[in-house]
């Protein structure tokens, strides 16, 4: 019990850190650089915020930094938001450098083998291509690796040399949010009008027909509803021709905000879309009828109703305010849970995306490429999130009190 | 309760019913199946893609094998990675969520955080670069990796549950006779988020189903033998979309799965109304 008491403890953890820094005092002196400093610098900045240890040597609570820190929702999302970031770049560092059978081993006992490089010639080469400095300490390696990954340099890709990964991303990255993006609009929009039409015509045909499909769509797991469409629109049907719709624009045509062109775009990115769509609407059908039968019992209702509203008005002002609200944090979970699915449905359709980059690196087992696209959508989702706690707690003001932890 | 009245409440919702019944024949197909069906995986080259008939009930693949007994030996493997997922995920969640919303302090501050870092990574990207950095040539491993990305959820929604029950009379009582943590939690605490633990199990399983055939539609984990996933996989590689006589090699497996998540999910709203006496009086 004493044990934990002590884990318990912040001040156990400051105590570490600081003897951990005073035992690697001498070496670290040596080999400091501004950017290592910088690094270095904003985790204890983060350090001293998130953890609250200024509430331990504020001297008074109310008045000076600590309390504006607390206060301030804003910023205390972008420090979760921040550390969410490091820790991931964390996770991904010690994948690719320390785990057994980690792809840095691998690339320098390949390249030893098949080209008969020195080790460290081959050492060398694999810290040009994942941007780490081997040679360093680990700590040392784990501090540049961060430094770079801020700075959007993630390296070079193996299976097409020279090639910077981050040319990758700036290519194939927009394609997926707006494929992304623009299905989750669209199923939003479609799913909560609907969603409300049923709850005002429960117990009718549409109802139940909607309320099967939802809970049939929901369940199947949205590449095998892609292939499902691919199949019967694309194969069976006809309706949509497959084998053009390859890529992310139409080939021969200039970019631009010519008709051809935006829609080229579309064409492409309609099965994706579309897959996106019916897999996530039924969701939305189900929950916001919930939320509207909720709100529909509400006082206020009643009242709007006693007091001689309009209908619409009522039914847009009174209701379908108060009943979208809930849907916005499920609004940041579908985010993610669709750009994390995006190899998949990308690599189903060839739409090329980052999720079909992923694939693709997955496959030829490109792990500079890989590690870096899994930090861009990591890095994307937790934008997302971020957003959408600010938008939320913009129009739902009760948020900003309560979450205070 | 006894088994009539469970079985009357399964049957007072009827797509719970329904999912129950199907769950219950895909489980049986899977494990009891293989020891009626026979398999034959000798290649025979005269009867490529069958149509299906009263020999081959699905009709046959691009080696002429037989896609019903392949459909029943496929199961196992897929719904045993899935069963181990949702058992080693839960207990995780359950330990964590309770032990976090009884200790509380600081310590719940970090494991709640870390539950949101674990919420916000999307969870099939990380799977997919974990799983070509270590070879997953087992069930147990994949299982394990599954489960130790898929707790977090279930995590923090038992320990809101312990935060809500912990300060109700009953448990009060029980602290004041003494009767120490373990009792608590295990006899006044885990009665009550039973229904909740029960329905995250299955949630997590069909979580596991999906993020396993992903891994292997993507050719990420090395698998040899019987798998609806590798079956998925192969058909989609060797173009069986594109004939008519090779649509039942890709659609049967594709809907075996989309049956299995769908009678899944159906079955837990059975098991709200068992788990949940308040919505008993309801109907």
């Amino acid at each position: 019990m004493k044990l934990i008491k002590r884990l318990k403890d912040p001040q156990t953890y400051l105590w570490i850190l600081f003897a951990g820094i005073i035992a690697s005092w001498p070496t670290v002196i040596n080999k400091l650089n501004p950017a290592r400093l910088g690094v270095i610098g904003l985790f204890f900045v983060y350090i001293i915020i998130e953890l609250g240890v200024l509430k331990l040597i504020a001297i008074r609570k109310d008045i000076g930094l600590y309390p504006w820190l607390q206060s301030s929702f804003l910023l205390r999302r972008l420090l979760r938001m921040l550390s969410t970031i490091v820790f991931v770049v964390t996770l991904t560092f010690f994948m690719i450098r320390l785990m057994p059978g980690n792809p840095i081993e691998i690339y320098i006992q390949n390249q030893m083998t098949s080209t008969g490089m020195s080790y460290q010639e081959a050492r060398d080469q694999a810290a040009a291509l994942y941007q780490i400095p081997l040679d360093e300490p680990l700590y040392l390696q784990w501090l540049d690796y961060l430094w770079n990954m801020i700075h959007g340099d993630f390296g070079k890709s193996y299976t097409s040399p020279g090639t910077p990964v981050t040319k990758f991303i700036v290519d194939y990255l927009p394609w997926t949010i707006f494929s992304v993006g623009t299905g989750i609009m669209i199923s939003f929009i479609i799913g909560t009008v609907l969603g409300m039409y049923i709850a005002y015509k429960r117990g009718g045909f549409m109802d139940h027909s909607l309320s099967y499909f939802s809970s049939i769509t929901t369940a199947i797991p949205n590449y095998l509803l892609g292939i499902l469409l691919l199949i019967f629109l694309g194969v069976q049907l006809k309706i949509i021709p497959v084998s053009l719709m390859r890529g992310t624009a139409p080939p021969g045509v200039p970019a631009g905000f010519t008709f051809t062109y935006i829609f080229g775009i579309f064409g492409h990115a309609v099965l994706p879309m579309f897959t996106y769509i019916v897999s996530t609407v039924g969701g939305w059908i189900l929950t916001m009828k919930n939320t509207t039968l909720n709100t529909l019992g509400e006082d206020y209702v009643q009242v709007a109703k006693a007091r001689g509203l309009k209908e619409h008005r009522i039914i847009l002002n009174y209701v379908g305010r108060n009943a979208i609200l809930p849907l916005f944090t499920t609004l940041v979970m579908q985010i993610g849970l669709l750009m994390g699915g995006s190899p998949l449905i990308e690599t189903i359709f060839v739409y090329k995306g980052i999720g079909w980059a992923m694939g693709s690196a997955l496959g030829q087992r490109d792990y500079p490429v890989m590690q870096a696209i899994f930090l861009v959508i990591t890095v994307a989702v937790i934008f997302a999130n971020f957003l959408a706690d600010m938008l939320y707690s913009k129009l739902d003001p009760r948020i900003k009190t309560n979450v205070a932890d | 309760m006894s088994p009539t009245d469970i079985y009357k409440l399964l049957k007072s919702d009827k797509t719970g019913f329904a999912g129950f019944i199907v769950l219950m024949c895909i489980l049986l197909m899977s494990f009891v199946g293989p020891f009626i069906v026979p398999l034959d995986t000798t290649v025979k080259l005269n009867e490529i893609y069958q149509s299906p008939s009263f020999k081959y009930w699905l009709g046959t693949d691009n080696m002429g094998r037989d896609i019903f007994s392949l459909i029943v030996h496929g199961g196992k493997d897929v719904l045993i990675v899935a069963i181990l997922t949702g058992f080693f995920s839960t207990l995780i969640a359950f330990f964590l969520g309770s032990f976090s919303g009884f200790v509380g302090g600081k310590m719940d501050t970090f494991l709640m955080w870390i539950v949101d870092v674990f919420l916000t990574i999307p969870r099939f990207p990380l799977l997919a670069v974990l799983a070509a950095v270590v070879t997953l040539d087992n069930n147990y491993l994949l299982a394990a990796l599954l489960a130790a990305l898929s707790w977090p959820g279930l995590a923090r929604a038992v320990r809101s549950q312990v935060l809500s029950i912990k300060t109700r009379d009953y448990i009060e009582a029980a602290r004041v006779l003494d009767l120490g943590t373990r009792h608590i939690i295990f006899k006044e605490i885990l009665p009550n988020i039973m229904g909740y633990v029960v329905i995250n199990f299955i949630f997590a399983m069909t979580a596991a189903v999906y993020s396993q055939v992903g891994l292997i539609f993507l050719g990420l984990i090395p698998l040899s033998g019987q798998n609806w996933g590798l079956m998925i996989q192969f058909a989609w590689v060797r173009g069986a979309i594109f004939y008519n006589g090779s649509l039942m090699y890709i659609l049967a497996p594709i809907i075996v799965i989309a049956l299995f998540q769908w009678s899944a999910i159906a079955f837990t709203r059975s098991l709200e109304t068992i788990f949940n006496p308040r919505l008993r009086g309801a109907k």
